[in-house]
């Protein structure tokens, strides 16, 4: 889209604004558009979030690249990475590291499955 | 600890480093000082260092070197961390505290983290190997310098959230972090850029690291660039809050802001006003003071000219970090000497405009009328983006980058799909079951009730317990630091040498020549000259017309197709200087007196004062008393006065050396000397930027003295030569 400068005529709102008021409104307006983006943030997760996840719990770059992608596949990324692994590991009594390991080599989707029953959206 | 003399051994820095954790998180501003160097009062100076090189002139007040109160930033990109690491450190002991790592092309669209030590291009593919010898040479490094150091990198591209754990693992202490970033210009989709980007936000805030935004990319990619400033804001203002709503404090935000356009341009009546209005509508957040990299061609001096008048700007506006932009960006990935000079840029202007505000002000009611209209265009878009349905869709529609002056619109803005681009469509939401067991993590988290911390479900996260944290050493056998170490200790164990400009022992030097030609034909001439030095390699990297057809300046690198061998380095010889009270007592024990002056016709006095004054440590200060001729002196009567006084030594300066001048005036000396049968009981000393104590002696004298030398050089001289006289 092309348009003139309309500044003159565009602005005419804000000309009677102080120096405060008119800082006041840039910061209600980010703010507007801030929120939604934050609240989008807030509720929903990616594969980078979750490897973050597995990260800090303590797996290495390469098997917590391994286990995103398995569980992105199977379309169990809503419940978390390190739930999954956390909720494998108790149902077999298995240190976490050590399911995490397992669900990259063997098929226990199923099972996973299983544990978490249905809970959709947050 | 670190040996000045001695480089930093890369191998011992690699030694157990599996077990390195750095020792502290988080950033370090400059501790303020105020107080007086050489009877100098700084206002705007903080904590002086243990070991640094100060500026040029600073010999001439008693190698004193304040440093700003800003910290001051130096990029660092040679694409080896190996060759990083010796270029931070050059740049501490110049005077920066703030080493920013470009990444490797292409690293932001690697969906995961890189390991081991392979080498980039363009900057480093940042990996934890990297990241950790990288800390654990700068923990040494500030050591040496006497100053924290802060290293930082980019939480962006794809996998922005993993490497906010990794730096905060890693102790790294500040990172670019701004989702419009990846949006604009790694064409990465926006939906993931903002999900990831909060994520992110929230981990660096617990290493308490300061973010910098990526707003001056715009400013880079506009074609006129002063016309994004209203957009310019908006960006600005967004990844604020942005961060702020994702927990970070407002004093870890940093502003990356540029004066955004340079000369020809009446640059200074469009930036001011823009300076102004960022720091009136940001106030309580950092500004890093970014220099113009938008206006950099192939100059080394215009670079260098723009960024002093952009750090003008920083000190009549006020920032708390300096950036430094090496004036060679425009031509080649940036040379070691080049970092150094644009850190010298900025404290060089910092240091000379310490306390610029104390007499200048800017007139706040003039500019007014300038920074009200910015923060209207401002205004006037962010309400547009809040009618067209929000960010995705302003940047569906080309808001960004448009290079109409807002409300302008030319139509050229940079457009990204809401569901599209790089990582599209791979956001899911958080269900309701969602669970993260690690501590610091954004967002809806469904913790099971009564547990203290996130972590305790798995026994403590890496960043409560980083014995947790996992290292991966190298993954390519074929591409690491090791075999690039290799390489280069054959040539060490052999004692050879290369000049190098980014890596060690690169071989690449620079040319510099002028043709009494057009441009066309002083390039081409300028490639043979270099071909004909045996150089390989080559490439024009400036020119500057001096004339369409009087003359043409042109700048060469190339590389040299052989090594030094330093074992076989004539090395000229050292005088021995003797200690300051055994000179002392000498000139007690036998008062003499020496005549000086300048040769020939040659006005320079500066170097001679140098070594005859006291203030300036010459030989004065041991009790030698002097007769000071002054400039362009004859010969004969530099000799004649030596005589009539009974002085012992003739010290004669010699700066020119047109037409081998100085060579002929030094031989003058000498033979008038023996025509006048004083030759015998005359101790005679020249002394020059061009002089060399073996040049000296073949021309007659008994003594040469060249750049760099100190009063008690040539007294230590005198000394000796006496002592042997009286024997």
């Amino acid at each position: 889209m092309a348009r003139p400068d309309d500044f003159e005529e565009r602005s005419k709102h804000l000309k009677n604004l102080t120096d405060e008021e008119l800082d006041k409104r840039f910061w209600e307006l980010i703010e507007k558009i801030v929120d939604p983006l934050i609240d989008l943030a807030k509720t929903h997760t990616s594969p980078s979030i979750e490897r973050s996840v597995l990260l800090r719990m303590g797996f290495d770059s390469i098997t917590a690249k391994n286990i995103v992608d398995k569980i992105f596949e199977q379309k169990l990324l809503g419940k978390g990475a390190g739930n999954v692994v956390y909720k494998f590991a108790q149902a077999r009594q298995i240190d976490y590291l050590v399911a995490g390991e397992t669900l990259v080599k063997e098929d226990h989707w199923d099972e996973v499955r299983e544990l978490f029953g249905d809970g959709k959206n947050a | 600890m670190l040996d000045p003399n001695k480089k930093i051994d890369i191998e011992e820095i690699l030694e157990n480093l599996e077990n390195y954790r750095p020792r502290r998180r988080g950033w370090t501003w400059r501790q303020p000082w105020k107080g007086k160097m050489d009877g100098y009062e700084y206002i705007q100076a903080s904590e002086p260092l243990k070991n640094s090189i100060s500026l040029p002139a600073a010999h001439y007040f008693d190698n004193i070197d304040p440093q700003p109160d800003l910290v001051i930033t130096s990029e660092i990109a040679s694409g080896r961390f190996e060759d990083d690491i010796r270029r931070m450190r050059m740049a501490a002991w110049h005077g920066a505290d703030h080493i920013m790592v470009i990444r490797t092309l292409g690293q932001s669209h690697i969906d995961g983290l890189m390991e081991g030590t392979p080498e980039g291009i363009g900057g480093i593919p940042i990996t934890r190997k990297q990241l950790r010898a990288t800390r654990k040479a700068l923990d040494m490094i500030e050591d040496e310098v006497g100053r924290s150091v802060n290293f930082h990198s980019y939480v962006s591209g794809v996998a922005g959230p993993e490497i906010a754990v990794l730096f905060a693992e890693e102790g790294v202490n500040g990172a670019h972090q701004d989702p419009q970033y990846n949006v604009l210009y790694r064409g990465i989709n926006p939906v993931r850029s903002f999900v990831d980007a909060a994520v992110a936000k929230k981990i660096m805030s617990w290493a308490d690291m300061l973010q910098i935004d990526g707003a001056h990319n715009a400013n880079a990619s506009a074609r006129v660039s002063w016309k994004i400033m209203p957009e310019l804001l908006v960006q600005h203002g967004i990844n604020c809050l942005y961060s702020v709503k994702s927990g970070m404090k407002k004093e870890n935000i940093a502003l990356s802001t540029v004066p955004p356009t340079a000369a020809p341009t009446p640059a200074m009546r469009i930036n001011l006003p823009y300076a102004v209005t960022v720091r009136e509508l940001f106030k309580g957040y950092r500004f890093r003071a970014q220099m113009n990299t938008k206006y950099i061609e192939s100059d080394l001096f215009d670079a260098t000219r723009m960024h002093m008048i952009d750090a003008f700007v920083t000190r009549l506006t006020g920032a708390h970090l300096q950036s430094t932009i090496t004036p060679d960006e425009g031509r080649n990935v940036p040379w070691h000497i080049n970092s150094i000079r644009g850190i010298e840029t900025a404290k060089h202007a910092l240091v000379a405009l310490d306390g610029l505000t104390e007499y200048v002000k800017i007139d706040k009611k003039k500019i007014n009328e300038k920074v009200r209209e910015l923060k209207m265009r401002a205004i006037l878009m962010l309400e547009e983006i809040i009618e067209v349905g929000g960010y995705f869709e302003a940047v569906e529609q080309g808001f960004f980058v448009d290079n109409g002056y807002y409300p302008e619109r030319i139509g050229d803005g940079i457009k990204r799909k809401k569901d599209g681009e790089i990582a599209g469509n791979t956001v899911v939401p958080r269900d309701k079951d969602y669970m993260a067991p690690v501590c610091e993590h954004f967002g809806y988290n469904n913790l099971p009730k009564g547990i203290k911390k996130p972590c305790d479900l798995v026994g403590g996260c890496t960043l409560c317990k980083p014995e947790k944290i996992k290292y991966i050493d190298e993954l390519d056998e074929t591409d690491n630091v090791s075999l690039r170490l290799k390489a280069d200790e054959e040539l060490n164990d052999k004692g050879l040498i290369k000049p190098e400009v980014e890596w060690s022992n690169d071989g690449t030097i620079q040319l510099d020549m002028t043709f009494a030609a057009n441009e066309e034909i002083a390039e081409v001439a300028a490639m043979e000259t270099a071909k004909r030095l045996g150089l390989t390699d080559m490439n024009v990297i400036h020119k500057t017309v001096l004339h369409p057809s009087e003359g043409t300046y042109v700048e060469i690198k190339g590389k040299i197709p052989f090594e030094i061998d330093t074992k076989n380095l004539k090395m000229p010889e050292k005088i021995d200087v003797l200690p300051d009270d055994e000179i002392t007592k000498f000139f007690k024990d036998h008062e003499i007196s020496v005549v000086a002056g300048t040769v020939g016709n040659d006005e320079h006095s500066v170097g001679m004062r140098e070594i005859l004054d006291i203030k300036h440590g010459g030989i004065e200060k041991y009790g030698i008393k002097y007769v000071y001729l002054g400039t362009s002196v004859p010969v004969e009567k530099l000799l004649d006065a030596a005589i009539e006084t009974n002085s012992v030594a003739v010290l004669a300066s010699m700066i020119i050396t047109h037409n081998d001048v100085h060579i002929h005036n030094m031989r003058k000396l000498s033979d008038l000397a023996i025509e006048k049968g004083a030759r015998d009981r005359l101790i005679l000393i020249a002394g020059g930027t061009q002089i060399t104590n073996d040049l000296a002696k073949s021309a007659g004298m008994d003594a040469g003295f060249g750049r760099g030398t100190h009063g008690t050089d040539v007294a230590s001289f005198l000394v000796k030569a006496l002592t042997k006289k009286l024997r």
